[in-house]
């Protein structure tokens, strides 16, 4: 780890002021500390990478420097003035403009009266001007390279257009330092390049940039500068020329991580799994999953790639009888399992990581000892004529929690207290003591640490050597390129491609996650 | 979708009302003149609850405490009429005083970010209690109520002229607000920030947009509509106070406020039609017909609530953020 903090809080190293500065920044929620003694530098015109695992407190100190949060501690100093920034409206007025890890667009306003909002163009003192703002974004795109329909409205856009709407809404108020927290996290890794390219275009004008991300490659493919967090505290800052992937993981993570998993050739047998012309519908009532078919054997890891939204949840949900399934079969083993219940689908052999854990994965206010049983309780010896046995449930529990590491002081602490990462834990632990005979992981590693992620990948490839049909659904590409055997490209619906891991590249999966075809 | 298509069960009803009411003219006019009038009578208070329910919803507030309010500001402004003998005074009162509940109801659901249902509640709690302990008998407006203002040559046309140029003033007042609201509403920089902090508060916030300073306006302005509707029964529809006099309206005008997508216009529309129902229903007890069975005639609008409820409305979409206090951190 290199030079830490290159200037004291008090006297600036260079004679030119930071665009954006941060000095000796401290926050705390209740007893958890977000932020301390953090201090940041954003050069004019530079590409400024923030990175750190979730919950080393990047988005705390951005969201501080944008005025969301208010800093216990420390000074915001703009052109090396210290500013008040007591609301995104001080932010605004100091031209600092950011997009936000969650879009905060209006979906049911167009895309010029959400560009415009808060600024608007009028006629006398009250009336909108809506032609004005049309007019005005489409110049703003136009100058950017940015193209877009100021009249569309913004929920039926892609995610990809509705992140441009945010980098345009920032620009529009003449941002001068943007931040992005995490704006990669919904970008196939076309729009992501694009994006990149843009940031690039954007920095050549004069803007300084803050960009943050988890994403090793892609600090190093654009940033000029990165400064790490860890625990709320900035642990290093250095620049891409000197350093590479293994070292900026082992300072987000404090020790050396495993980034690449270890893992053997498949060694496939027969059909564990068989999906026949599904037919699901959304929430909405649309057609979501459109006629798909899939087969995954036994000890072999079959990938989804795909853009959020082309029918990988309802394909999850039907397959795991929370969704019904509107045309098709669902074969486990040989058996017809087609509109079972969640209950006999589990009992039959599937074990389900799902994409939300807290909303689906667990009951937060239950302990852990009984989180650990939500899919057996009812069964010997976990419960004897319909009394539950407290004894086989709390052994059952210590011995996963010792096996699959599971961080926590008590097996009666209540599941909402874990980390994301020991919450994941908890539900892997469960679903795969069960004896199951495929295993349907949705997103299994959004949003944990770095040391979680490797723990339920070993998990995963584990499963899939002692024979066991994993079926992997995950917008990280890395992911599925890392785990898959054979890889599903998922595109409205319908599995646009079906290969062996060795025979697809990022580049073509990619498109045709976008496109539905090379 | 287009316009046409999507109000089409509008267009139908509509048409269906019109050619209805035109046959009846054809054979009984003073009759048909006479539902008419009411219908309007009858919407008016309606109208206003809704218009209040729709300031405050469109900003992220749940207001069920517009009974409370209406029948508060129905108190306030009849007991400063009667005292004064000001007509004018005890409207303005009774506007005051639903502005006061409205802040009220803002300090309650927005600054302590307490439970909306329960806040608009407490409304309705104290509305009740106050006005029936504060309750005197006996007092009367020394003026009577508002007058009817004839609207020049255009109150002597057949039918329309008695059901739209011969009303009282907060009957006139009333139609106007309906368009100039939906005109601030769709069509102004205080509308989109409306609607863009009921939908989306923190994406607001972030534009530099004050979500609480947006709801207290709103719900303060809000609270003036529904005083503004109190005021309307006590010195305008009645001419004097009664213990819960206000009878439902304020719910009603929730339903009216759904029924109508939470658009001024839509819910002009949704009031007249159980405007309708009910001048229907009065008409019917008037005339003694079904006499046989009043409850049945009785039940009419209620059915007309539970229908068009239950099968019109079906897809609205109310604002997304209602009923969820908002905070920064």
């Amino acid at each position: 780890m290199d030079d830490t903090n290159p200037q004291t809080p008090d006297q600036p190293s260079t004679s030119i002021p930071a665009a954006l500065e941060a000095v000796g920044i401290g926050k705390r929620f209740d007893t958890v500390i977000a932020n301390q003694d953090v201090n940041l530098r954003i050069e004019k015109g530079q590409i400024h990478a923030l990175l750190g695992e979730n919950g080393a407190g990047k988005s705390t100190l951005v969201n501080i420097l944008f005025g969301l949060y208010h800093a216990d501690e420390g000074e915001i100093r703009i052109n090396g003035t210290p500013v008040r920034m007591d609301s995104p409206r001080d932010a605004i007025q100091h031209r600092i403009g950011m997009v936000h890890q969650h879009f905060q667009l209006v979906p049911v306003l167009t895309v010029a009266e959400n560009i415009v909002l808060g600024h608007e163009p009028t006629r006398g003192r009250w009336l909108l001007d809506l032609d004005r703002a049309a007019a005005e974004v489409t110049e703003l795109a136009e100058r950017f390279g940015l193209a877009i329909d100021p009249r569309a409205k913004v929920e039926d856009l892609p995610v990809g257009i509705q992140q441009r709407v945010e980098i345009l809404r920032a620009l529009y108020r003449k941002a001068d330092v943007l931040i992005l927290d995490e704006p990669t996290a919904v970008l196939t890794p076309q729009e992501t390049d694009h994006l990149l390219t843009v940031l690039r275009g954007l920095a050549a004008e004069g803007v300084a940039i803050v960009f943050i991300t988890h994403k090793l490659r892609e600090v190093l493919a654009v940033a000029d500068r990165v400064t790490v967090m860890r625990g709320g505290r900035v642990v290093g800052s250095t620049t891409p020329a000197e350093t590479d992937e293994a070292g900026l993981a082992e300072m987000m993570v404090g020790r050396s991580v495993v980034l690449r998993v270890a893992k053997t050739e498949a060694r496939p047998e027969a059909n564990v799994l068989e999906v026949r012309d599904l037919h699901v519908r959304d929430d909405r009532d649309r057609p979501a999953v459109d006629g798909l078919s899939l087969e995954i054997r036994a000890g072999e890891i079959f990938g989804i790639a795909g853009v959020d939204g082309n029918g990988q949840r309802e394909l999850v949900e039907a397959m795991t009888g929370l969704r019904i399934i509107e045309d098709g079969t669902v074969l486990l083993d040989g058996t017809d399992i087609t509109g079972r219940s969640p209950r006999q689908i589990s009992e039959l052999g599937v074990a389900h990581i799902p994409e939300d854990r807290e909303k689906h994965g667990l009951i937060g206010q239950h302990s852990i000892a009984d989180n650990l049983v939500l899919n057996r309780y009812f069964r010997t010896p976990y419960a004897k004529r319909g009394i539950r046995q407290h004894a086989a449930i709390n052994d059952d529990a210590e011995r996963l929690v010792a096996d699959y590491d599971i961080r926590t002081e008590s097996i009666r602490a209540p599941a909402r207290t874990l980390s994301g990462g020991n919450k994941q834990k908890v539900i892997t632990a469960r679903e795969l003591s069960h004896g199951a005979r495929l295993l349907v992981a949705s997103q299994p590693t959004r949003g944990i640490d770095v040391g979680s992620i490797e723990f339920v990948h070993q998990q995963i490839v584990g499963q899939r050597d002692s024979g066991i049909a994993v079926l992997l659904v995950s917008a990280e590409l890395d992911e599925i390129l890392s785990l898959a055997d054979r890889i599903g490209v998922i595109f409205k619906g319908r599995l646009v491609t079906v290969a062996d891991a060795a025979d697809l590249d990022r580049a073509t999966i990619g498109r045709l996650m976008t496109a539905g075809s090379t | 979708m287009n316009t046409l298509s999507r109000y089409r069960w509008w267009f139908v009803t509509a048409a269906f009302l019109v050619a209805f009411t035109l046959f009846t003219a054809e054979f009984q006019q003073a009759q048909t003149t006479a539902v008419l009038a009411a219908t309007l009578r009858q919407s008016t208070p309606l109208v206003l609850g809704a218009l209040c329910g729709i300031l405050c919803e469109r900003s992220g507030v749940i207001n069920i405490g517009i009974e409370g309010q209406m029948l508060m500001s129905a108190f306030a402004g009849f007991v400063v009429a009667s005292s004064t003998g000001d007509l004018l005074l005890g409207v303005t009162a009774g506007i005051a005083c639903g502005m006061l509940m409205g802040a009220f109801l803002a300090f309650l659901s927005v600054s302590l970010r307490g439970d909306q249902i329960i806040a608009g509640t407490v409304l309705n709690i104290a509305a009740i209690g106050l006005t029936s302990f504060f309750f005197q008998t006996g007092r009367s407006l020394p003026s009577g109520k508002t007058s009817r203002i004839k609207l020049g040559p255009l109150a002597d046309l057949p039918i329309l002229g008695r059901v739209f140029f011969s009303n009282r003033p907060l009957t006139y007042l009333t139609l106007l607000l309906v368009p100039v609201i939906w005109y601030a509403l769709f069509r102004t920089t205080w509308g989109l920030r409306t609607r863009a902090v009921g939908e989306h508060p923190s994406a607001a916030e972030t534009v530099g947009i004050s979500v609480v300073r947006v709801r207290y306006m709103n719900l303060i302005l809000g609270g003036g509509i529904a005083g503004l509707g109190g005021a309307y029964l006590s010195l305008e529809a009645v001419g004097s106070f009664e213990r819960m006099m206000t009878n439902g309206k304020g719910f009603v005008a929730l339903a009216v406020m759904i029924f109508g997508r939470w658009n001024p216009i839509g819910a002009w529309g949704a009031a007249l039609l159980f405007g309708y129902a009910n001048a229907v229903q009065t008409q019917f007890q008037f005339r003694g017909w079904l006499a046989d069975d009043p409850q049945f005639i009785g039940m009419m609008p209620f059915i007309v609530t539970i229908v068009v409820v239950a099968g019109f409305v079906g897809r609205a979409r109310p604002p997304a953020s209602i009923g969820q206090p908002y905070s920064r951190e």
